[in-house]
Formats: structure tokens, sequence, C-alpha cells
């Protein structure tokens, strides 16, 4: 019975005894309107679709009067860190839970912000994105599996999305 | 159809919203989801059509449970292409199709092949799929070649086991435990990110063990395991403190998050961790400064002197472009500032708070009020600055939070309470919130007669009564009325506004109105009526008359309608104190399967009574428990018999001071038989605490018409004594006639088995709510409060199973709604109300919060008019 005894005389149950990875809830690219690229949920906090919608707009209105277009920005939204960054019609996010580390998580976007701009060749906006979609669901895809980190540096995630190497399976005449 | 996928490098057309999507159509897509099936397969066209499914289930678009079927069954064809670009799109799709496990079967053997590629990139995303979709029992099979990804040389592959291996773990951690050696192979590997996962993983398996790497990200999972194990001598610290000096921000900003974090931490720990902290202070990058400012505040509640080296950084950031960061960076300062320096700061602030959202405006303002509660000298500028932004525009909650804090400060800083309450009159001259106005009024005719000058108040709460609904002009009623109870000179003046008061409706005036007390516009006007007449002629104004004004009335609302409604004008005049103050559960519903049987043989069917008080009426006309003393609390029928059985038995526990009366309302549901001297006999084995007194048999059962019989008991006086009682019907079997209705005059004894019946400790508390939790948890003596916590492990469904659990435990009443808890929520406050037999208020106050690993905790407060009481709640949790 007196198990959590300890934690709560602590204050450790406020603040959580957290044994899991930083994780990421979500991962969002979003145009000048607001409406979707391509967007990438890891966690269960928006079970529905208009929920998310509705997380999106909450999101993108909260954010849009700030200007992160130079250096990646950052706020706390319903327990939520979000970090941001705009770039022309693009507006990007990522999302984690209030007792991340920030710095993680912003590394995340930088990567993502950076694996895109590489992989749009510098022409970082909607028509583009769009155009490469497959490129950037590849991208969300090698940044993060399930909520976990799998690479956050930039080059070398455009690197695994574009990296069309030598089947090693396929006989030499088929190459 | 064209290719638009197909990057066109010459000239695009510029319109604004052009998308390479445009107008896409899920049945259209579907269609061309048929060059799956194409024995030559165009990889570039497979992928472009795979790319537009992603495109539609990314926007929200659901396929069905047959389309998403078929999709699935084409795409599996593409596993033959060994065009990697097209491979990579299958396996998304894969992802996202979210196969059921019959389907999973049919792509597994090409995923295997895959997860034994010499590919890498093949590898990587093979098992990375095939563990998102597998179940269990394919888990086995493929566990060698994780266990060999695991370890493989290719960073990418073994990360991708490891990270597959970490989300396994959620629903087949025992296989994954098999791979623990693996996993400390892996977490000596080169890659940094093979390292942090690996890490992650293995501080998971088993948060004991950890090695010591130095990666940018390896830390993380590591200094966790290290401040849940070792809180002590701390033999992480130093390793913590030098990787304050490590070359990435990431680590020097985890490191330092993770020494304030500490459990305990001293002054001279923090300072290191502070110092970087700092630094990160005046960062070009907002994420760095938003950070450090965050970690910062939260040092600040609990070492505020450690943080005022910070001061001068933290006030630049009040400036700051990021509202966040700025209003991080005030709410700090507020906490560490000192006496000097809340005026300059509160100018800053002012200029401030119009541009931040409400949400931030509500922490400022804690942080305010709390400020003032610590330098009591200063506020004036305080309050002032409370008033002002109560003025301006803003949200119920903000609202709330500014009115609730002015509250605070006329309470606990005497010299505040003048200019505290005309504020608060001022405001509800212009409030659109009916509840604050309300709770102000309330609060005005608590305080404001206490003033040197209560007159000047009227004003203010007579134009409420005019110009607002009708909640409000009562609350404004109810108040003039205080004024006139508490403060003589002014009775004359409040006389006549109360008769004012009394044109409020213009309906005919009549004597029924106070049947009608649900309806709020008559509220109005009986209220004044009421005061007037208790206020009225020469009465002194005494004791009664103060309890019924400034008292909470502790009587549920619903109770009282009722009884008002009942009450016929007469000599006898209205008695509140005979209202019931059990609050009525709903009432059970009587499963008698209606329709079923032919009703109306014999007697009408009469339902055992079910209130209290016919109850108490019926159980004192037998002679045997007239000496019982009042009836303490009747428990609801508990059912001893399955639903449809021959013979439907429950009972109803009595509770009396010394005495507990078992009331068995037995119903025989056989035409062809009439049951005679039926009893109960009661092992009371398990109930040691319990002597058996009185059996009361029932001397004849007809078919289908209940009756009852009744075992007594004594027990120790005043105590929750609890025991199990194991029961079986006995009684005389007579055959009857089914033509004549006539019974046999020869009967055979029989015995029935019922269920067992236990008298718990929420029996011997009564449902009592209190209408205001607050004031009357701070009437009862604090000494008599205990107070205690207890782990309640994990529960399924978050806290809302662990608050009912605890209130069904107790048998209380939960008051303002606390028995809700809102979903996701991590922590929550339950309110219970109850009277103790023996007629001891009891007020408990549950706190409970839940952890990482759903653990729940809760705090639970007692406070009751019997220390002894209040002992025995904790007595009834801990043994629940």
């Amino acid at each position: 019975m007196h198990v959590l005894r300890d934690m709560i005389e602590e204050g450790a149950i406020t603040i959580s005894v957290k044994v899991s990875c930083p994780s990421i809830k979500n991962i969002l690219l979003l145009d000048s309107e607001g409406k979707r690229v391509a967007v990438k949920y890891f966690s269960d906090d928006w079970p529905t679709n208009s929920s998310k919608l509705a997380f999106e707009k909450f999101v993108f209105t909260k954010t849009l009067k700030t200007n992160a277009r130079t250096e990646a920005e950052i706020t706390l939204l319903e327990n939520n860190i979000i970090i941001y960054k705009f770039a022309q019609d693009l507006h990007f996010f990522v999302t984690g839970s209030d007792d991340e580390n920030e710095i993680v998580l912003a590394s995340v976007l930088q990567g993502f912000f950076d694996a895109v701009t590489l992989l749009l060749r510098n022409n970082v906006d909607k028509r583009e994105a769009l155009e490469n979609l497959d490129l950037i669901l590849l991208c969300l895809d090698e940044i993060v599996d399930g909520g976990m980190i799998l690479e956050t540096n930039g080059p070398l995630i455009a690197e695994k999305v574009t990296s069309h190497t030598i089947d090693a399976d396929s006989p030499l005449s088929e190459q | 159809m064209a290719q638009p996928l197909v990057k066109k490098d010459d000239d695009r057309d510029d319109e604004a919203d052009y998308s390479p999507f445009m107008g896409i159509e899920k049945g259209a897509v579907l269609q061309e989801a048929r060059v799956f099936n194409d024995p030559q397969l165009d990889a570039r066209r497979c992928s472009q059509v795979i790319t537009k499914l992603l495109y539609l289930l990314n926007q929200g678009e659901t396929f069905t449970k047959v389309e998403a079927t078929e999709v699935f069954f084409s795409v599996t064809k593409l596993f033959q292409s060994r065009d990697l670009g097209l491979r990579r799109m299958v396996y998304l799709i894969i992802k996202e199709l979210s196969p059921s496990a019959d389907e999973v079967i049919i792509v597994t053997s090409s995923l295997m092949k895959d997860m034994n590629s010499k590919t890498d990139m093949y590898r990587a995303n093979a098992i990375r799929v095939l563990c998102r979709i597998t179940d269990g029992t394919l888990l086995t099979q493929i566990e060698r070649y994780l266990k060999q990804a695991i370890v493989d040389k290719n960073p990418v592959v073994a990360s991708a086991a490891l990270v597959s291996g970490i989300h396994l773990l959620q629903t087949n951690p025992e296989i994954v435990k098999r791979w623990s050696n693996e996993v400390q192979e892996a977490v000596q590997s080169r890659a940094a990110l093979v390292q942090f996962h690996a890490l992650a993983l293995l501080h998971q398996l088993d948060k004991g063990k950890c090695s010591l790497t130095f990666g940018p990200m390896s830390l993380d999972p590591l200094y966790k395991s290290g401040n849940s194990t070792q809180s002590g001598d701390r033999p992480f610290y130093d390793f913590l403190e030098s990787c304050l000096r490590h070359k990435s921000e990431m680590v020097i900003f985890e490191a330092a998050k993770a020494i304030t974090d500490l459990n305990g931490v001293t002054s001279r720990e923090l300072t290191p961790a502070i110092t970087v902290l700092q630094l990160f202070l005046s960062s070009s990058k907002p994420v760095l400064r938003f950070a450090a400012v965050r970690t910062l505040n939260k040092v600040a509640m609990t070492h505020p002197m450690a943080v005022t080296n910070c001061n001068i950084d933290m006030e630049s950031l009040i400036s700051d472009q990021n509202r966040s960061i700025a209003t991080l960076a005030i709410t700090t300062l507020l906490k560490t500032g000192n006496e000097s320096s809340v005026d300059r700061l509160m100018k800053q602030i002012t200029n401030f708070m119009s541009d931040i959202a409400d949400e931030f405006k509500i922490v400022v303002v804690e942080a305010i009020r709390s400020l003032c509660l610590k330098f009591p000298l200063k506020y004036r500028s305080l309050m002032n600055f409370l008033s002002n932004i109560l003025r301006e525009e803003g949200g119920f909650d903000y609202k709330k939070a500014i009115v609730d804090s002015i509250v605070i400060l006329i309470r606990d800083i005497p010299d505040a309470k003048e200019s505290g309450l005309l504020h608060l009159c001022e405001f509800i001259e212009d409030c659109e919130f009916t509840y604050l106005s309300t709770q102000i009024l309330h609060f005005l005719g608590i305080e404001g007669p206490k003033t040197v000058d209560p007159s000047k108040y009227i004003r203010y709460i007579y134009n409420r009564v005019h110009l607002e609904n009708a909640t409000v002009r009562a609350s404004a009623v109810s108040t003039l009325a205080k004024f006139g109870a508490s403060v003589e000179e002014l009775q004359p003046r409040i006389f006549v506004l109360l008769r004012r008061c009394l044109f409020d409706s213009d309906d005919e005036v009549n004597f029924y109105i106070i049947s009608y007390i649900a309806s709020l516009n008559y509220v109005v006007r009986d209220r004044a009526t009421l005061y007037l007449n208790t206020l009225g002629g020469d009465i002194e104004i005494d004791k009664d008359v103060r309890d019924f004004l400034f008292g909470s009335l502790d009587i549920p609302l619903v109770n009282l309608e009722t009884s008002l409604k009942k009450y016929e004008p007469s000599e006898e005049a209205f008695d509140i104190n005979l209202v019931p103050r059990e609050v009525k559960s709903q009432p059970l519903a009587e499963k008698k399967a209606p329709g079923k049987k032919p009703t109306g043989l014999g007697a009408p069917p009469s339902g055992p009574p079910s209130t209290v008080d016919s109850y108490e009426r019926q159980l004192l006309s037998i002679p045997e428990f007239a000496n019982f003393g009042k009836l303490f609390k009747s428990s609801a029928p508990v059912e001893l018999t399955e639903a449809e059985t021959e013979y439907a038995v429950n009972v109803v526990k009595h509770i009396f001071d010394t005495h507990v009366v078992f009331q068995y309302n037995c119903t025989n549901t056989i035409p062809e038989q009439l049951l005679e001297d039926v009893i109960v006999i009661v092992d009371a084995s398990e109930a040691e605490e319990f002597s058996q007194v009185i059996t009361k048999p029932l001397r004849s059962l007809p078919y289908d018409s209940p009756g009852q019989t009744f075992v007594a008991f004594e027990k120790p006086e005043g105590l929750p004594t609890t025991g199990k009682f194991s029961n079986i019907l006995k009684f005389i079997v007579k055959e009857v006639d089914p033509t004549s209705g006539e019974a046999e005059d020869d009967g055979v004894e029989d015995e029935y088995q019922l269920e067992d019946l236990e008298v718990v400790a929420a029996d011997y508390i009564l449902k009592v709510g209190v209408s205001n939790f607050r004031n009357a948890w701070e009437s009862l003596d604090p000494d008599s409060e205990r107070v205690d916590e207890y782990g309640l492990g994990q529960r399924g469904d978050g806290l809302s199973e662990a608050v009912n659990t605890v209130i069904n435990i107790l048998g209380m009443q939960p008051c303002e709604g606390t028995e809700t808890v809102p979903p996701n929520s991590r922590s929550h406050t339950c309110l219970l109300s109850g009277v103790f037999i023996g007629g001891v208020k009891v007020l408990v106050r549950l706190s409970f919060g839940l952890d990482s690993t759903k653990d729940v905790a809760m705090k639970l407060a007692v406070r009751s008019d019997d220390v002894n009481v209040s002992d025995a709640i904790h007595e009834i949790v801990a043994s629940g």
C-alpha cells in the first residue's frame, strides 16, 4: 500500500520519475493557411482525425504571428512543448510532452528541416514539397519510429531517403 | 493520365494554390492501384500511386475494410520489383494500412527475406515494418534475426532493431528480455545513436544496471537511471557535473536539468548547473533561452536564492519576442525578486500583459498573488495591478484567477481589505460571469459588514438587484440581508430596499410561491420576504438568524425541494430539521422480469419500502426492535440470489448504534408453492464481534407476494465493526392446488442456500453532502486532521477507477462534482463528505496522482468532529 509513498513525499509524483527515452508526439508540416502538407502522429493524445485537425489549427494560429524564420521558436501549449520553424509558405512543427528535453526536440525539428531543404534542393515551399511528397514522407519515416528518435542529422536523413544504392541481392545482369 | 508527380522543369503555372493533388479522388486512386497487378510492373508509376494513397491517408481520408484489404493485397505483389525507391514506398504503405493478423502472414515471408538481404536499407526497414505489424506468435519466428540485427555492424540496422525492441517491450516483454546480451553488446557500439538506442532499451529492460558512455544523447536515459536509483550519496553527481562541460548543448542542458531535479538538491550542488543555465539565457536561440528559463523557474520554487544571480539576464528577457520565454522570466523574477524591485517589476509587467495569451496571464496573476503574500507592505501596487487587469478583456478562467487572488489578499492582508472590496464592487458593476458575481456578492456579505463604513457597498449590491439575471439578483438580496443582520444602523435602509425587492416579479404573489423554489425568479422575491420576516419587527437578531444567513445549508437541495413541495400550509410551520439529509441514490430498479409472470394472483405485489423514513417506521413498529434507538443508516438492497431463481431474496442492512438488523426481503416465484415459517439461518463465525439477538420469522410467503424476515445482531457501540455472514433460507413448503389456490395441510421442511453478506465500513457512513466544502473544511478543527499517503498500484482506467474505488470503500458523498475525473488527467482532487456513526461529521480530501508507470498514488486528509473517527477513516482505507 505504501509503494509510492516515498515518491509523494519527495514531491516526485508531480515531477514524475521518468524512465523512458525522449519521445516525439507528432511532426507536422503545414502550409501558410494551416492546411496539411504532411503530418505524422506517434501518440494517442489525438485519437481522431478531427482532434488532430483541431490541434493543428490551434498550434498554427497560436504560432502564426511569431517570427520563426531564422531560428526555431518554442512554446508551451496545453502541456506540450512545440518547436517550430517557418520557411516560405511552409510551417514545420515538432511536438513533445512538457517534460522532454527542449533541445532534443529542437534537434529533431532541425534534422527534419535540414533534410527537407536538401531533398527539395533549397526550394523549400509548399508546391515543391507536394511535388516531392514521397520524399517528405520517407523523410518523416527515417527521423522517428513510433515516437522514438531514429536520426537527427539532416544530411544523413536525406541520404537515407535518396540512397539509391544498388540492390545487392539482384543479379548483375539486372544492374 | 499525365504524370503530375514528375518534376516539371519547364514553365510552371504560377497559380498560387497549385497542387499536384488537386482534384484527387479516392475512388479514382483505388482504380489506379490496379497497376500493381500488372505483369510488367512500372515501378515509377506504382510509386506515384502509392504516394497518392499515402496523401489521401495523410489528409485524413479513410479506407473501408474492403478497400484497405484490396490495396494491401495488390501492394504485396510489388515485392516482385527490385526497384529500391518503390520498395521504400511499399514499406511505408504497409505500415500505414496496419494490416490484420491474417493479412500479415502474406507479407511475412517477403519481409523476412528482406531482413536477411545484403542491402542494409532493406534489412533496417524490413525489421521496422515487421515489428510494427507483427503479433507475438510471429515474433518467436523472427527473434533470431532480430538478435542478429541488434549487433549488426551497420548502425542503421542495429538502431532499427533496438528501436523495434523498445516498442515490442510494451507488448511482448518476455521475448525482448531474452535479448539483453545483444543489447549489452550494442551499448559498446561506436555509433552514438546505436549506443543511445541500446542504452534506452537496456534501461527499460533492467532499471538497475547501466554502463557509462559518452555520446550526445546517450546521457539522457543514463542519468535517469542514476537519479531514480541513487539519492543519498549521489555517485552520479560528479559525472553530471562533468557533463556540464560537454561540448554538446543538449548534454549540458540535460545534465543541468538532472542536477536541478535531484531529490533534496543543495544550493552548493545547484551552483554549477545554474551557471551554465545562466549562459543559455543570453543565447541567440529561443529554444535554449526557453529551456534555461523554464528550468530556472522551477528551481525558483524551491531555491529562490540560488536563482537571484540570474536576475539581470532574466529582466532583459521580459522584452523577449517569444512571449512564453517572457512569461517564464517574469514569473521567475516574481519568485526571486526582493521588496525593492517589486515596483519596477510591476511597471514592466503592465506593458507586457496586454500582448500575451490568457493562459500566460493566469500564471502571472498567480505569481503576483504569492509575491503579495510575501511582501504584504507592497499590497498597494500589487492590488492596483490586479484591479487594472481585472478591468481589461479576458476569459472566465483568467478573471477567476484575478478575483481569487484579490479575495485571498483581502483575507490575509487586513490593510488591503477596503481597497480590495471596492475593486470587487466595481468589477461586478460590469461582470459578464454569473458565477463570479455571485461569489463576490457572497464574499461581500461576509466581509463588507466588518469594514469601517459598510454603507458604501450597499449601492453596488442594490444595483445588482435590478440589473442582473435571477441568480445574481438572488445573491444580491441575500447579501443585503446579511448587511442588515450585521449592521444595526443600516437596518432601516435595508428594510426599505428589501421591500422594494418584493416587486421583483410582477405576477400575483401567492402563498404557493415557496413550492416553486426551483424557479430562481421566485427565489429572489422569496428571499426578500424571508429576510424581511427574519429581520423585521423588533425581534432581536439572535443566533438563529445568524445561523440562517451565514451558516452553510448542509441539506441536499433536492431533499429540501421535495420536502417543500410536500409541505402543505397549516398551523405547523415548516421545520427545516425534518428534511432528510441522506442523499438519495438512484432508486434501484427492482428487476422482477415484468410481463413474464402472470400478475394479479393474490395480493398486488407490494415492493419492499425503499426510503429511510419508511424503513425506520416499519422497524420501530416491530416491538423487538423498538429499543434499538434511532436508525442510523439503511443500505441499498443487496441481492442474495441469482435472478430468475425459485426464491428471490435481497437484504437491507439497518445500522443502529449498538445493533445491526438484516431485513431479508423474500419473494416466492413458484405458483404451486406456499412457504411458511420462513427464517434465515445466519452463520456469523466470520463476524466475531457480532452476536445474534433476535430472529423474526415470516409466517407465510405466498406466491409473488414479498414478505420480510429479520435477524438482529448486537455489536460494539459506535465502532465500524465489519464481518461476513453466510445465510441459509429455511422454510416449510406446502403444495398449492393450482385450480383452487388452496394449500395442502402438510408441508415439508426445506433449505435454500443464499449468498454471503458482508457488513463493511461504508455501512457506518452516511452520504451527507455539504454545499461549500472549503467552508465546511475550515470550520472543522485542524487538530482533528489526519493525513497519510497510499500507493494504489496500477489501475487500468487511469485515475477515475481509483477515485471510484476509494469513494465506494468509504461510502461517502462526493462534493462539488469532484467524483468525475477529466479524461487524461495526471492528478485529481476529490472531496468527500459524510456523517460517521454517532453523528460525527467527516470530511475527506483525496489527492490522486499518476506517475509515468501508471501507478496511482493517493494522499488522504481527513477532518472530523472526533479525532478517533479521522483515524478510523484511515483504517478503513488501509484495509480496503
